[in-house]
């Protein structure tokens, strides 16, 4: 089944097209991806995914409005997935690679959000309460797709042009 | 809150014996009835704890194990609460006998597990949060146990040395109990020397997938009374809480906590609530404790629990653990039984398990890992997508 929406994306000399890994769950701005949230109109509490996150009681009936959340955290928590998982995951590439997985805690949203750590970054150079930020990544391809996912990035990485 | 009698308790090792899951049920409930000296056809109400890991069977698990026992027209329920399953049906036989619907009732929980992590339901779920995280995040149940692992480290300076100690204590319990799957004692070393699973968790830290089962038999005190039986063990509270809005601690499987932003701050968790309904229906409170059976998915996770079951203060569990007072002998031992790091998980039978080992603890009967002169035991355990559950037994 095609993707519902193509967008172009620039990832080395790749002439795959880059598409989501799943829909709705995060914007493919290159430069400033954000995570797509819910916010209660009239109580204010956030939620991610909009619609599959704990529910606010007091928003029973609340309009929940969607909202792009902070693109940046501090780093809440942070491990490693050193054996490949079962499916659904797919594992990118030929072999399985390790990889680091964070938890970050968003700026503005007091908001706790997984996601894998850009290939690179080993635990040694994490530590809780880091500045972390959001990027958009390849989470896996096929011969006609870049699968792309968030990932999370040491903030002070980003901001010299690595990653 | 009224009390009921446990009147006998059952179990099938755990273990990776490939069988049919009916065959650990049933061998669990017969012993569970021989312990009573209860026959089958006694029995009014089997409370089932459903499996998903073995087809349409284990969603009517209480259907299943009556049929392999034999149908006697008595009534029947299945529930599934994920891990804590075992006391969602304990806790449903509870209300038919308190109703007045049943007098004697069995609660049987078994699984046959597959090797490796648990995995999600099969298909292309991207409404399922259980999909999501492995699919986009590769977050496997490790995973989550390592953040909380991490934090622990982070936050109070607990340390690798601290969480390999956890599984050396609960595999020195395990080598007295013969249920248990992993009988050996394991020393630091050999803790250090396991391969690296989620950092800083390393594979001994982290309870395997098991086969298993356990049963009770349960009744009402007046019907234990006309059985002769005065003094039962008793189950005097059962908790089965779900998280109260905002549960600020990230939880399987979500992909993030919930917000504090509106409401509540960083530290509600509602791990922090579970135990609380259950010492509310019992009247004890935890310095009344003989020992507790913890769910203790990872060796760091046990630590949590001590913080959570009111054993002390946020950020004080290693303490108590270095200083012996939760190992057997201690001044409140924790996981008699081995826990889960000597028996490994089988979804619906563990928080039943925990009641077995409280039943065999109160009466005296558990051997070599026996509490001197407990009286009262708390479980606590956790299942995904917010399901808490406490029990605590008296005598």
């Amino acid at each position: 089944m095609p993707p519902a929406e193509q967008t172009p994306y620039g990832f080395g000399m790749s002439m795959r097209t880059a598409v989501a890994a799943v829909e709705g769950l995060f914007t493919l701005d290159a430069d400033e991806p954000r995570l797509i949230g819910g916010r209660a109109r009239s109580r204010g509490s956030y939620f991610f995914p909009k619609s599959l996150a704990g529910s606010d009681p007091a928003c029973l009936g609340d309009e929940i409005d969607e909202v792009l959340l902070s693109r940046t955290g501090k780093l809440w928590s942070f491990t490693t997935g050193e054996y490949a998982p079962p499916a659904p995951y797919v594992i990118p590439g030929d072999e399985f690679e390790p990889y680091v997985i964070a938890a970050v805690e968003l700026a503005e949203e007091s908001l706790v959000v997984l996601g894998q750590v850009v290939a690179g970054i080993s635990v040694d150079e994490l530590s809780v309460g880091i500045e972390m930020e959001l990027v958009i990544d390849v989470l896996y391809s096929d011969d006609e797709h870049d699968y792309l996912v968030w990932k999370w990035a040491p903030a002070e990485m980003n901001e010299n042009g690595e990653g | 809150m009224d009390d009921i009698a446990i009147l006998g308790v059952g179990m099938h090792p755990w273990g990776k014996w490939g069988r049919n899951f009916t065959e650990y049920g049933v061998k669990a409930a017969r012993d569970a009835l021989a312990d009573a000296e209860v026959g089958w056809e006694e029995i009014q109400f089997v409370s089932g704890a459903n499996s998903v890991r073995c087809g349409y069977p284990g969603y009517v698990s209480a259907s299943t194990f009556a049929n392999a026992l034999g149908f006697t027209g008595c009534q029947l329920a299945s529930s599934y609460a994920a891990c804590a399953s075992g006391a969602t049906a304990l806790s449903i036989a509870r209300a038919q006998i308190f109703s007045g619907v049943c007098d004697v009732a069995l609660v049987v929980g078994a699984e046959s597990t597959p090797k490796g992590f648990f995995a999600p339901n099969a298909g292309e779920r991207h409404e399922d949060p259980d999909w999501l995280r492995f699919h986009l995040v590769g977050a496997t149940n490790p995973t989550y146990f390592a953040l909380y692992a991490r934090r622990r480290m982070e936050l109070y300076g607990d340390t690798s040395e601290d969480f390999a100690a956890v599984k050396v204590k609960n595999s020195r319990h395990g080598v007295f109990n013969s249920n248990a799957r992993y009988t050996k004692e394991y020393d630091a070393d050999d803790i250090a020397n396991s391969p690296m699973v989620a950092d800083p968790l390393r594979l001994l830290e982290i309870c395997a997938t098991s086969d298993g089962g356990a049963a009770l038999v349960v009744s009402s005190l007046e019907w234990a009374a006309s059985r002769g039986i005065d003094n039962p063990v008793r189950v005097s509270g059962i908790s089965t809480v779900r998280p109260t809005y905002p549960n600020s601690v990230i939880e399987l499987p979500y992909l993030a906590s919930d917000s504090w932003s509106a409401v509540g701050d960083e530290t509600m968790t509602f791990k922090d609530n579970i135990a609380g309904r259950a010492y509310e229906e019992a009247s004890v409170s935890p310095e009344d404790l003989d020992f507790a059976e913890v769910y203790d998915l990872s060796s760091a996770y046990e630590l949590d629990w001590y913080e959570h079951i009111g054993l002390c203060e946020r950020g004080d569990a290693a303490k108590l653990l270095r200083a012996g007072d939760t190992a057997l002998g201690g001044r409140i031992p924790v996981n008699p039984s081995g826990g889960l790091g000597a028996f490994g998980e089988a979804v619906p039978a563990q928080a039943i398990a925990q009641v077995c080992e409280m039943a065999w603890q109160l009466r005296g009967e558990a051997g070599d890992r026996q509490v001197e002169g407990a009286r009262v035991g708390l479980s606590i355990n956790h299942g995904m997508f917010g399901h808490g559950s406490s029990v605590i037994c008296t005598r």
